[in-house]
């Protein structure tokens, strides 16, 4: 393929130097490879990092108030709300002819629905002040001030201004100490009021239920996993066949049968009462409470759990539970010893699915949770669907995904990633 | 007579060439967005069927409207709303119109008059909460209890919810601050005109809280208006509140032993309305289509098949019998005489502002 010139160099078969061809080759099969992942790659980007970038860009955007009522946002910077006065006529006019402007254009309710979250009641001030000030005229109508009060007397209230002020920034971080039962006020950061303090009551729910979920479907999923390996095949077939059968069952449709099992005039309620253990009046309470999801998100997460430890127990040879047998080892501390540290992987692998599927559910909470059993995923929903204040759910998604990252990364240093196996 | 029949054909044809004009001008086939299940039923009927038959549009039935807001929200940031007309309860129509996110109707030129010639801004009179709203039909939120489980004195006033002595048992309250908060406070002595001027204080919140902690420990919190119907047929709950449509079909239609308490029931309106950023052509046919559909006639049609009151005053004397169980259906609308003895109207400005906070302080009380 290749000749010794003259000059030493060492050429390929086609004449060019042999280094330089290789490259071009290399290239080319990089590019080769490039092209083949392209697709998924691309996928990723367009459905994974762009929305997730999306969304942490939410949490801290603020454009609404700069772009609704910039020359208000200009006019009020120098006014010192800790005076105690109210701001003086030129803020009061800018305002009113950023109002007016996006009266026309039909914003300024918008921007009353973004201020609401921070202060009750400019959602009624906009809508309410909107509908009044449609003819002004924003030089024969001035002075102002008296005028808007008049409209509405929350603009004659400091904390109006000093709230519109606090939020006039391009970007703010009232979202996120919103999410950690905080509040960025006109004074600087507080503590929520206490009877609105709940969003750390729920991540701290959220991951101790997760934790309970997890460790409840590794004990009930071991020997499952155990027997699915050890059985001879025509059994272990059947058996898994039971594991996958809830798996292929609509999500919904498993959740409502735990609510007709648990619930107190439900079968497992009706069968305690009829043999007697427990009285027709004293009916366990098992559902639309901790208990019941519990039980309905081990139920439906179970198969997480076992397949990757299946997959992990039965490249575990036989040979080795009889090796330590022959050479003196109790049952016990030859399944201790020797066969659980190579099941290991496996339940690594499991604890991370379950624990990271549970972390972020929302609906089978939603139905079996009642008041106490639901998690922070759930109050997520609510503000994307019903608030509609996706800054503050864009902020608690975006604490939901570091926690996850966070406990992956102690997992990492505690377990070690390398030793989690999803199969043989 | 030959230059008349001439002139008649040629006005004919210019009326027919102007009506195919005009016919090309609106999409022949829309997206009407609705809640599902009975209800979306009796537009189908009511509305969809004879509109379908009468101009030829295949009308698509998505049944997203508890998710309607944030939906229309994000088509209209993504630049494509898919949707022609979406069916939403009043204070999410607000909310649409505050973000502009549906447009605005002027009733009297854009909607059809009454029978009799009354504009329908006149029609539907106070209903008309939102520029942006068109009104279809009122419900109610309120109480249905299991006649088996009260003993021989059934609750009469919906304080009677709050009285666990005389009505042991569970009952099932909807998971958020509205209605709740409201009942709250009428049970506890505050007089119905003053209700909303104590909710908005943190006090009158407390005192609202307060109270419904009395039964805290004995209610079911629904967040599907399917539930509460289901758990009293399943006898897991005594009493609980739900849409009074709801109602009718566990007594009616399923025979539960369940009867209604209609006292201080909160009434609600529902209806249409159609998003910003349609093409013309969709936006065309979207308003053909409300003309249509929320005519005195069609809106008394829909309760034959459910029993919501029409919106319309000019309806109220054409609802008849269900069209399957053939009973009367007046004394089933939640605005019958006697069902609507003492009554509540949502207060919509008031929960635009206070919903945020009052629901922040309501959460966080039930999770306590």
């Amino acid at each position: 393929m290749s000749s010794e010139t003259d000059t030493g160099r060492v050429l390929a078969a086609d004449g060019t130097p042999l280094k330089r061809s290789l490259a071009r080759a290399l290239r080319r099969q990089k590019l080769r490879a490039l092209m083949l992942v392209a697709p998924l790659l691309i996928f990723v980007l367009l459905t994974f990092v762009f929305p997730i970038g999306s969304m942490l860009l939410r949490s801290i955007e603020n454009n609404l108030v700069g772009d609704t009522v910039p020359e208000t946002v200009v006019a009020i910077a120098s006014w010192d709300a800790s005076l105690g006065e109210l701001p003086g006529e030129e803020v009061y006019a800018a305002f009113t002819r950023d109002l007016l402007k996006a009266v026309e254009a039909k914003q300024h309710t918008r921007l009353g629905s973004r201020l609401n979250y921070e202060l009750t009641g400019m959602s009624s001030m906009f809508r309410q002040t909107g509908r009044r000030i449609g003819k002004w005229d924003p030089v024969a109508d001035a002075p102002f001030k008296e005028k808007l009060i008049e409209a509405h007397k929350g603009w004659g209230e400091i904390s109006t201004w000093a709230t519109l002020q606090t939020y006039s920034g391009p970007y703010t971080a009232g979202y996120f100490l919103n999410a950690v039962d905080l509040q960025l006020t006109p004074d600087g950061i507080q503590l929520q009021p206490e009877e609105k303090r709940i969003l750390l009551k729920l991540f701290w729910r959220t991951l101790v239920m997760s934790l309970v979920i997890t460790g409840s479907c590794i004990l009930l999923g071991y020997p499952v996993a155990w027997l699915l390996a050890n059985l001879p095949t025509r059994k272990a077939n059947l058996l898994m066949i039971l594991v996958l059968l809830p798996f292929w069952t609509s999500l919904l449709v498993r959740t409502s049968a735990w609510k007709v099992m648990l619930q107190q005039q439900g079968v497992i309620n009706d069968v305690l009462v009829w043999i007697g253990l427990v009285s027709d009046d004293a009916r366990l309470v098992m559902i639309n409470n901790q208990f019941g999801t519990i039980v309905a998100m081990t139920h439906i997460l179970l198969p997480f759990m076992i397949l990757p430890m299946y997959s992990v127990m039965q490249t575990i040879q036989p040979t080795y539970l009889r090796a330590a047998k022959s050479l003196g080892a109790t049952n016990w501390t030859a399944f201790w010893r020797v066969y659980f540290p190579q099941s290991v992987p496996g339940i690594g692998a499991g604890s991370i699915l379950v624990f990271i599927l549970s972390i972020g559910y929302y609906i089978t909470p939603e139905i079996v949770g009642g008041t106490k059993g639901v998690f922070i995923s759930n109050r997520i929903a609510y503000h994307i669907s019903s608030s509609l204040n996706w800054g503050l759910a864009a902020a608690l998604g975006t604490i939901l995904l570091a926690v996850v990252l966070m406990l992956y990364w102690a997992y990492d240093r505690i377990v070690g990633i390398d030793n989690v196996k999803l199969g043989g | 007579m030959k230059l008349k029949t001439l002139i008649a054909t040629a006005a004919t044809s210019m009326l027919m060439a102007g009506m195919t004009f005009a016919g090309s001008h609106m999409a022949n086939d829309m997206t009407i967005v609705s809640w599902g299940g009975a209800y979306s039923n009796s537009q189908i009927k009511a509305y969809h069927e004879p509109y379908s038959a009468k101009t030829g549009v295949s009308i698509i039935n998505d049944e997203s409207s508890a998710e309607a807001v944030a939906k229309l929200r994000a088509m209209n940031e993504a630049g494509s709303v898919t949707w022609d007309v979406v069916d939403v309860v009043a204070a999410d129509a607000m909310r649409l119109c505050d973000e502009g996110l549906a447009m605005e109707i002027d009733p009297d030129t854009m909607l059809a008059a009454a029978p009799d010639g009354t504009p329908a801004s006149e029609d539907f009179g106070d209903l008309l909460v939102s520029e942006c709203f068109i009104p279809q039909i009122v419900y109610s939120t309120t109480f249905g209890y299991r006649t088996d489980l009260v003993g021989d004195t059934p609750p009469v006033s919906v304080c009677d919810v709050f009285d666990l002595e005389a009505y042991p048992g569970k009952r099932s309250l909807e998971k958020r601050p509205i209605n709740n908060m409201e009942w709250a406070l009428l049970c506890d002595g505050v007089a119905k005109g003053d209700v909303y001027d104590v909710l908005g204080t943190s006090e009158g919140q407390q005192q609202a809280l307060d109270k419904l902690a009395t039964i805290k420990d004995s209610v079911v919190w629904w967040s599907a208006g399917a539930d509460t119907p289901q758990l009293l047929a399943d006898g897991e709950v005594v009493m609980g509140s739900t849409y009074n449509g709801r109602l009718f079909s566990v007594i009616e239609e399923q025979n539960q032993p369940v009867a209604m308490l209609w006292d201080a029931q909160v009434f609600d309106l529902d209806g249409w309305i159609i998003p910003t950023g349609l093409s013309p052509e969709r936006q065309a046919r979207a308003l053909d289509y409300i003309m249509f559909a929320t005519d005195t006639q069609r809106l008394a049609d829909q309760a034959k098949y459910i029993s919501y009151g029409p919106a319309r005053m000019s309806s109220a004397p054409l609802v008849g019998q269900h069209a399957e169980l053939g009973i009367d259906m007046a004394p089933h609308m939640p605005t019958d005489p006697n069902n609507a003895k003492n009554t509540f109207l949502y207060n919509y400005e008031f929960w635009a502002d206070y919903r945020d906070d009052i629901d922040a302080k309501f959460q966080a009380w039930l999770a306590n």
